[in-house]
Formats: C-alpha cells, structure tokens, sequence
C-alpha cells in the first residue's frame, strides 16, 4: 500500500528526514517511535502533503502512485487521513458543515452521489458514538474552545467519518488522560480491519498497549535505526531513548 | 476643468433651480438653514486627500461628475422588484425611499405604539416644524465638510423617528433606501433625525440597496439623540451599485446610562465614506461600534469612527473587521477620546484585515487620546492572510483549496454577523456573504 524509500526532506533547508525506508502493508499497524526531534512528525506531515517541508531526495508510492505530487486535498481524497497532534482551531467554521463539506469532496471524487444533510447527519451521529461525545459538538465551530482530550477526540471522529485506507496519527496521546487514551484507542481499534492500515507516531509505549502494533521502528536522527514487533515498544520503555541516540550517532 | 469655482457654481445654480421643490420651502428658518449649507459648500468645496481626514480616500470621483438632484419620477416599482431587500423574514415598520424621496406604495409603516412617531421627514417638516427644527443639524453640522453642506442645502426626504419616554418599539424600524440609476449622474441627499426619549428602546434598518446600472451619490447624515436610559440598535447594510458613491455621516448624542449599537455592513458601492460618531455626553453611557466590509474589484471603503468620552464610567467597545479581494481598498480610522475627567472610562477597539489579493489594500489608524487617568483602554489592528496551518488543516481532510479559503473567509467575517440580534438581518448578510466570497457556490448549506 505505501512504500517510502530512501526518503530525504528538509525544513528551513536542514535536513530533519535522512534516508526513510518503509513499507507498509493492507491491514497492518506500523508504530514509528522515537525522542523528541528525530523527525517523527515530519515524517507523519510529509505524508499528509503539508506545504513547507522540502523532499531532498527519495520516493513515496501510495498503491502504485507517486504519493509526494499529489496535492493534500488528493491524498485525502486517496485515502490518507493525518490525525494531527495539535488540531487546528478553525473559529467562525462549523464543525458539522466543515466535515459534510470533506465528505462530500471526497465522494465527489470517487463518483459517489454527495450526501444531503438528512443522511450526512444521520452518519455523523452514528460515528460519533465511537468516541464517545456529545451531539453538541457538531454544532460547534472546528475544534474551537475544546479541550485538548476533545480535539482528539474529534480528529479520531473525523477520521471515522472519513474512512481512510491509511490512517496516520501523530502523536494522538500526547496530553491525554488515560481515560481519554482508552476511548481515543478503543476508536481506533473499531477501525482497524483487514484493509486498512496505520501508522501510529508517538513517543511513549503507553498508547501500544492499547493500539497494539504489528510492527515497531525506531527513529533517531532522522533515520529508522531499528526495527521489530512489539516487544521493541516494550524494551525502549525499560532502557530509554539513550541507547538508541548512540546507535544513530554511532 | 474642475476647479472649485465650476464645482461651486454648478451646485449654487442648481440649488437656485431646485429650492422651489424641497420640502420645507415655506419655513423661513429652513430656508435660512439650507443657504447656510449653500455657503458653507462654496468655502469647503468636496474634500481633498491634503485634508488630514480625507487622506486616504480621494473623493475626485464624485468631484468630476456634476450630480444633479434626482428628478421625481413616477417609476412604477412593485414590491416584487426590492427582491431580498424586503427582508420578508423581518417584521418591520418598512419605509421605502427611491432616489431619495418616500414612496408611499412600497412602503408598510404598520401601526406603531402609543408614543412613537416614525414618518417621512417632508411630512414632519409639514406637521411638526417645530420638532424637527429643535432635532435638525444639532448633531451633524454643515461646515464640517463638503457633503454634509451639501447634505443640509439639499436634503429631500429621510426618516424622522421620535419615540416617547418608556416606549419600546418590540418591532424594527426598516429604511429601505433604493438608488435606480438614470441617464444622468443624480444625486440623493438624506437625512435622518431619531429621538429616543428616556428609557426608550428602538431598532433601526438604514438599508441602501440598487436597482439598476447608473451613477449616482447617496449622500446622507443620521442625528441621533439619546435621552437618559435609552437603548438604540442602529443597523446600517450597504448594498450599493457598483456606480454607487455613498457618503454618510452618522453622529448619535448619548446622555446618562445609554446604549448604543451600531451594525456597519458595507458590501457593496463604488466609493464609501462613513463617520460613524458617539458621544458619551453623560456618566454611564454605552456604545459599541461593530462594522464589517468585504470588498473587491476597484471598491473603495472608508470608515471613520470617533468615540468621545466626555464623562466618567462610560464604555466603548469597537470591532471592525475587513476583507479585501481583488484591487479594493480601505480605510478604517478609529478615534477614542478621553476627555479630562471621563475617569473610570472602559475604551477597547479592536480592527483586524484580511487581505485575499496582493493587490487589495488597507490603511488602518487606531488613535487613542487620553486626558484622564484612571481609564482602561485597548487597541489592536492586524492585516493578514489566511491562515496557513487552517488551510492545510482543511485541505488534509480533502477540502479543495478555493473552497477552504472561501469556509475560512467566511469564517473570518461571521464573526460579526454572529453579534446581531435580528436574525432576517443576519440571514441577508449571511446570504450576501456567500455570494460575494470566492468559490461561494460550494458554501451553500452555511447555517
């Protein structure tokens, strides 16, 4: 489904991604982890198209296409579906209607019938059950005035809504509570099935025990310095980033 | 040629050609008011940009065309034809005017409470000389600049509105001004006289809408008074024609614990001027000045307001906001003025900008003067675009790039929609919005 091969991108001309491999596959869970600053979040932004970031060399082929061409609104169009780590407010914008009008640009594209507001309601209320929120909040302006367990919240509804093919999160546990992380995880896991995948950016284990990975890589200084299954997950978290930093640096 | 001499001549001769057919000829006291106007013109001539006030808005547009008054023409309208205009949402007292003169057969003045009296100013000036004389030119006065000379020399018709102390009107007064261009650039001057007694509450449309292709001016002053206690929500939506030139001048005086709103939405005209002024004559008045302007192509939108604070404990909130698109240009230039003594004054302004074109442009002026000490006073102004992280927020959930950028102007002028109270308003501009933002067609379905 994705393939990332030697990826290289810059921000600001420094180069933060330094030789990317990856491969991900229908239905599987990639967790990328790693300290702070080894370019997870580059790697989740670069994914999603967000301008800004300079690709220095490499490839990304999302089901057989050149995946860095594409503009955002196509990827998501593609199926590719970037759960943010700080959700943008959007104030005067809202939610109900910012999400029909994502919906409808998507089916356009797919040659689907758009949904009038009777059935997109109908929808919506039904996803958002998932994460266990109120009604209220689709009559709210874009992630404006929540809290910050709400605005994940809301990116994993959204995402519901969406359907991708792949979904990214990027760092979705930070700042949650654990009971935020536990329906923001249980969310997640109604959505995994054989088709689609995800790729699951955060900096601590706690949030794989819930979304548990089938593969687990390590990122530090911008490259994957080691790879594995769960059980990578769980020994970062006894010895630390520190032995990873001197492997990347060695 | 264009000099002040031909531009003076050719308003005396017509004033000497017209002043027959104003209203109020009989009363030697209107008269003598109106040649004051005359006079005052022929010292002042229209404003020029080497004037600190008119720096930044060149009014040589209206100073080359020789406006006549509009002619009185019989020109059949019907209802149908005030399309949207008409509110049909809104139940209002509803007073139509066509280039500048009442016109009964459109208008629905309905009946109004023991107390209020809302007619035509002609008519007033027939019935009650007396009242209008002791409200006319107390506020907005002739030798302020070229307009409001002109304005008191020629003004044909406008509202006279008097409501009684402890009335409360429960329905909005609706001022339905409509411009149809003629062969000829004509010119509709009007003026506007509401006295709100004590503890009196009002609404009040000043609606200025187009039919048609022609040049024309609407050039207008609103005097407001105030009396203790009283409440007044002054609407004013512009919706000029593209050869539409509109020049206002809006003063309300506010005596002791008033309150004042005001609603500026200018979206449409060639060349716009307002000055927009409040004074807070007595302790514990209130004002609050909300304006909002969307412009494009060559439009040019000035907004002067001027807040004075003349006693203690008085409150000014002002929030104007702006998008640009295109080559369009505007002004907004806010005075506040603590006066020495006003102590205990809470004065905040605010005028944020969008500009949508890197032709558009904005000259903004927050001024603040302060004489007194124990007052609490905030400005702010910003000119930006649209935001980066919102766009690629939205564009990440596959929302094509005109159309986020039009949810997200949107977004950014509603704002100030959200602040009014009557919804038939809100849901015009809210509609008018839609139309006029990039891309509108894909934002049908706004709530």
């Amino acid at each position: 489904m994705l393939t990332i091969k030697d990826l290289r991108v810059a921000v600001d001309g420094k180069e933060i991604l330094k030789g990317i491999d990856l491969q991900v596959n229908p239905g599987e869970v990639h967790a990328i982890m790693g300290p702070n600053g080894s370019g997870k979040s580059t790697l989740a932004y670069v994914l999603a198209g967000r301008p800004g970031y300079e690709v220095l060399g490499g490839e990304v082929i999302y089901e057989g296409e050149n995946l860095l061409e594409m503009e955002p609104e196509e990827r998501a169009w593609k199926g590719i579906f970037l759960a943010f780590q700080y959700p943008v407010e959007v104030p005067g914008v809202n939610n109900m209607y910012f999400l029909k009008a994502a919906v409808n640009a998507k089916r356009k594209y797919l040659g689907l019938p758009e949904l009038d507001a009777m059935d997109f309601l109908k929808l919506a209320r039904d996803k958002i059950k998932l994460v266990h929120m109120s009604e209220d909040l689709l009559k709210r302006n874009v992630n404006e005035g929540f809290s910050g367990g709400e605005k994940k919240r809301n990116e994993i509804f959204q995402m519901a809504v969406l359907e991708p093919k792949l979904g990214i999160l990027d760092e979705t546990d930070s700042g949650l509570d654990i009971d935020a992380l536990k329906t923001v995880a249980e969310g997640v896991n109604s959505l995994r099935n054989e088709e689609r995948s995800f790729i699951v950016v955060t900096h601590y284990q706690r949030l794989l025990d819930y979304i548990v990975p089938d593969y687990v890589h390590v990122l530090a200084h911008g490259r994957i310095v080691k790879s594995g299954d769960r059980s990578l997950a769980l020994e970062l978290e006894e010895q630390g980033y520190a032995w990873v930093e001197e492997a990347a640096s060695a | 040629m264009n000099t002040l001499v031909e531009v003076t001549d050719f308003y005396t001769a017509e004033f000497e050609a017209v002043a027959g057919r104003l209203p109020g000829r009989e009363l030697d006291w209107l008269q003598a008011l109106r040649r004051q106007g005359l006079k005052a013109f022929g010292r002042l001539g229209f404003p020029t940009t080497r004037q600190e006030e008119w720096k930044y808005t060149s009014v040589r547009p209206i100073g080359r065309e020789r406006f006549a008054l509009a002619v009185e023409t019989c020109v059949g309208l019907v209802e149908d034809d005030l399309g949207a205009a008409r509110m049909p949402e809104l139940d209002a007292h509803r007073f139509v005017f066509v280039n500048g003169r009442y016109a009964p057969q459109l208008s629905r003045p309905g009946k109004l409470p023991t107390g209020a009296t809302a007619k035509p100013l002609a008519q007033a000036l027939r019935e009650e000389p007396d009242r209008v004389r002791a409200l006319l030119g107390r506020r907005v006065r002739a030798d302020e600049n070229g307009f409001t000379a002109l304005n008191l020399a020629y003004f044909t018709d406008g509202l006279f509105l008097e409501v009684e102390p402890g009335v409360r009107l429960e329905r909005p007064v609706h001022m339905l001004h409509v411009s149809i261009g003629q062969s000829e650039p004509a010119a509709h001057h009007l003026r506007h006289l509401v006295c709100a007694g004590e503890g009196s509450e009002v609404a009040l449309i000043e609606h200025y809408v187009s039919l048609g292709e022609g040049t024309y001016l609407d050039n207008v002053a609103t005097e407001l008074a105030l009396q203790p206690q009283a409440a007044v929500r002054h609407y004013k939506l512009l919706q000029e024609g593209a050869g539409g030139f509109h020049v206002a001048a809006i003063d309300a005086h506010q005596l002791d614990d008033t309150h004042y709103r005001s609603h500026n939405v200018c979206l449409g005209g060639a060349l716009v001027r307002n000055d927009i002024r409040a004074d807070l004559d007595a302790e514990g008045a209130r004002c609050e000045l909300f304006g909002l302007y969307v412009t494009d192509g060559r439009q040019h939108v000035d907004n002067h307001t001027r807040v004075d604070h003349r006693k203690p404990h008085g409150t000014s909130h002002e929030f104007y906001k702006g998008v640009l698109a295109g080559r369009s240009r505007g002004v907004f230039n806010g005075v506040v003025y603590v006066h020495p003594g006003a102590q205990k004054t809470d004065a905040q302004q605010a005028n944020h900008n969008l500009l949508l074109s890197r032709d558009a442009e904005i000259d903004t002026k927050p001024q603040l003067e302060i004489y007194a000490d124990d007052v609490k006073c905030s400005h702010g102004a910003t000119v930006g675009q649209l935001d980066e992280n919102q766009m690629f927020y939205l564009r990440s959930r596959g929302i094509p790039e005109p159309t986020a950028a039009g949810m997200l102007t949107y977004g950014f002028a509603h704002d100030l929609v959200e602040h009014m109270g009557l919804e038939p308003v809100r849901h015009l501009i809210e509609e008018i919005l839609v139309r006029k933002l990039p891309h509108a067609a894909e934002l049908q379905g706004v709530e």
